[in-house]
C-alpha cells in the first residue's frame, strides 16, 4: 500500500452551505502533507471526515486501505487526531491522561507507556499536575503525546500551532519532524504559510471547497513567474528578534 | 466477538474510572448536592413541621423520601454539566476517533451518576437519622427502596444526558433540572394532597413523584405498598426508555455534526 490516504471527489454540505465541492488528493506513506487554507476553507471538515467523525455526502475517502464510510472501525485502528483545541482531561493529571488513553488502546503496560511519553516530551516534572496549570505549549505537547500513545500509523494535526507562542511553535515543529523521520504519515492543516513551508513534503491549497494547487514547495513555486533578482537589505523579522532576546537556547 | 465484548466492558471501566475521579476530586459537587435538601429538611421539620398535619407523628419519616428525590434531581445536573464540557472541549471527539465502543463514553457518565447520587442519598439519610428518622424496614424493603431510587436516578440521568449533549451553554446544560427539583413540591412529598385545591390535587396525585414517594414511605414504614410501587416503577421505566432514546439520538448527533 503506497498511499496512506486517498480522497476522491469528496463533498460535504452543512444545511445549504456547500463546504467541500469535490476534493481530490492523495497522501503517500511517511510524508508530511499540509492542507493550507484560510479560515472556513473546509480544512477541519476534511480532517473530521478522514477521522470518521463526519460522514461525507459524496465521493470516497480511504485511510490506510479502509473506506471511512464503510469501515470506520478499521480506520480508527490506524489513526489519531489532535484537534484544534487541546482535548485533554482537565481534572486528571498529565500522567493519568496518558494512562487512560493507553488503557483505552489496550496496551500491555499503560503506566510504563505514560512515563516514557512524559520523558519523551519533557513533561516528567509536570506529570502529577493538572493540565489547567500547564502553559499553552505544554498543553499542546500533552495533547500530541496523547495522540501518539500506541504509535498510530497516521496522525492528523488540525492547526497544531494555532494560539501558541513562537517558542512552543518551534517545539511542535520539531516533534512533527521527528515523527515523520520515524515513518509516521502526517496530515496537518494550517493557515500559516511559513509552517507549511517549514514542515511539509507536499502542500495542497484548499480554496472555496476545492484543492486549487497541490505539489512540493518547489513545484508550487514554478506556478509563479520566474523570480527576479533584487537586492534588498535583510531586516530581522519580529519573531527573530523575539527569539534572540528571550534566548531560545533551551528550546532549540 | 467475545473479545470485542470484553473490550467494550473494559473501555467502559476506564471511562467510569475517569468520571468517578472527576466526582471525588470535586467533592464540593457532592456537598452542593446535599446541602440544599438537608437545609430543606431542617426547614420543614423544625420550622413548618409543627403546622403540617400529615397524620403521622414522625414528620422526618414522612418527609425523607421527597427530600431524597430532590437531591437526586439536583445531583443529575452535574452529569449534564460534565457531558457538556466533554463535548465542548473536544474530548468526546478524541474518544470517537479511537477504536473503542462509542457507547462507553456515555455509559461511563451514567454509571458515575449512579455512584455519586448514591453517595449523596447516603449522606442525607445519615443526617435524617440524626434528626430522628427511624425505620422498621427489613433488608428486603431497603433493597427495594435502593432499587426504586436507582431506577429514578437512571431515568433522570438520561434526561440529563439529553440536556448535556444538546445544550449550547453551560447554563443551559444545568437549567433543565429546576423543574425536576420543583416537582416534589407539588406532590405528596411534603404535605398530603387532600388539602390541595382540586386542579393542583389532580396534578399532584397523577405525577410521578407522588407514587414514588408513597411507595418508598410505605416500604420504610413496613406497611403494604399497594399498587403505588407498580405505578412508581412504570413511571421510572417509561421516563427511562423515552429519555434513553432521545439521549442516544442526541449523542449520535454530536459525533456526526
Amino acid at each position: 500500500m503506497e498511499k496512506a490516504i486517498e480522497v476522491k471527489g469528496l463533498r460535504k454540505s452543512f444545511k445549504d452551505v456547500e463546504v467541500l465541492k469535490g476534493v481530490d488528493f492523495e497522501v503517500t506513506r511517511g510524508e508530511i502533507f499540509a492542507l493550507l487554507g484560510s479560515n472556513g476553507a473546509g480544512k477541519s471538515t476534511i480532517v473530521k471526515i478522514l477521522c470518521t467523525l463526519l460522514k461525507p455526502d459524496g465521493g470516497t475517502a480511504v485511510v490506510n486501505g479502509n473506506d471511512v464510510a464503510s469501515r470506520p472501525g478499521h480506520v480508527r485502528q490506524s489513526i489519531s487526531l489532535t484537534g484544534q483545541f487541546a482535548a485533554v482531561d482537565e481534572i486528571l493529571t498529565g500522567r493519568e491522561n496518558l494512562i487512560m488513553i493507553a488503557k483505552l488502546r489496550h496496551l500491555k503496560n499503560p503506566h510504563q507507556v505514560a512515563d516514557d511519553m512524559l520523558k519523551r516530551f519533557g513533561l516528567t516534572e509536570a506529570a502529577h499536575r493538572k493540565p489547567s496549570t500547564y502553559s499553552g505549549g505544554m498543553r499542546r505537547k500533552l495533547d500530541i503525546a496523547l495522540s501518539l500513545v500506541g504509535n498510530p500509523q497516521i496522525i492528523f494535526l488540525d492547526e497544531p500551532t494555532t494560539g501558541l507562542d513562537p517558542e512552543a511553535r518551534i517545539e511542535v515543529w520539531k516533534i512533527v519532524k521527528a515523527l515523520a523521520d520515524n515513518g509516521t504519515t502526517i496530515l496537518m492543516t494550517t493557515q500559516y504559510l511559513e509552517e507549511a513551508e517549514q514542515l511539509a513534503d507536499r502542500i495542497a491549497i484548499l480554496h472555496e471547497g476545492r484543492i486549487i494547487a497541490n505539489g512540493t514547495l518547489a513545484e508550487l513555486k514554478t506556478l509563479l513567474p520566474q523570480a527576479k533578482v533584487e537586492y534588498v537589505e535583510k531586516q530581522p523579522t519580529l519573531e527573530e528578534i523575539f527569539l534572540a532576546i528571550v534566548g531560545n537556547k533551551e528550546a532549540i | 466477538m467475545e473479545t470485542a465484548k470484553n473490550r467494550s466492558f473494559s473501555d467502559m471501566g476506564v471511562m467510569l474510572g475517569r468520571s468517578i475521579r472527576h466526582v471525588f476530586r470535586s467533592m464540593d459537587t457532592i456537598i452542593t448536592v446535599c446541602i440544599t435538601p438537608i437545609a430543606m429538611m431542617l426547614l420543614f421539620v423544625y420550622v413548618f413541621g409543627g403546622a403540617i398535619d400529615t397524620g403521622t407523628d414522625n414528620y422526618v419519616n414522612y418527609l425523607l423520601p421527597g427530600i431524597l428525590l430532590i437531591a437526586i434531581a439536583s445531583g443529575i445536573s452535574y452529569t449534564a454539566y460534565r457531558l457538556f464540557l466533554d463535548k465542548q472541549r473536544g474530548i468526546i471527539e478524541r474518544f470517537h476517533t479511537m477504536p473503542i465502543a462509542r457507547s462507553a463514553v456515555l455509559w461511563g457518565h451514567v454509571l458515575t451518576s449512579l455512584v455519586s447520587n448514591a453517595l449523596s442519598v447516603f449522606i442525607i439519610i445519615l443526617v435524617a437519622l440524626l434528626m430522628g428518622f427511624r425505620s422498621s424496614a427489613g433488608i428486603l424493603s431497603w433493597l427495594a427502596v435502593a432499587g426504586i431510587l436507582m431506577l429514578f436516578t437512571l431515568a433522570l440521568t438520561w434526561i440529563a444526558a439529553i440536556a448535556g449533549l444538546s445544550a449550547k451553554s453551560v447554563e443551559g446544560a444545568s437549567a433543565f433540572s429546576y423543574p425536576l427539583i420543583f416537582l416534589p413540591f407539588i406532590s405528596s412529598a411534603f404535605v398530603p394532597t387532600e388539602s390541595m385545591p382540586l386542579v393542583v390535587r389532580v396534578f399532584a396525585e397523577n405525577q410521578p413523584v407522588t407514587p414514588i414517594v408513597s411507595a418508598i414511605r410505605a416500604l420504610l414504614a413496613s406497611q403494604p405498598v399497594s399498587n403505588n410501587i407498580w405505578i412508581a416503577l412504570a413511571w421510572c421505566l417509561g421516563i427511562l426508555i423515552v429519555a434513553y432514546i432521545f439521549a442516544i439520538r442526541a449523542y449520535k448527533r454530536t459525533s456526526s455534526a
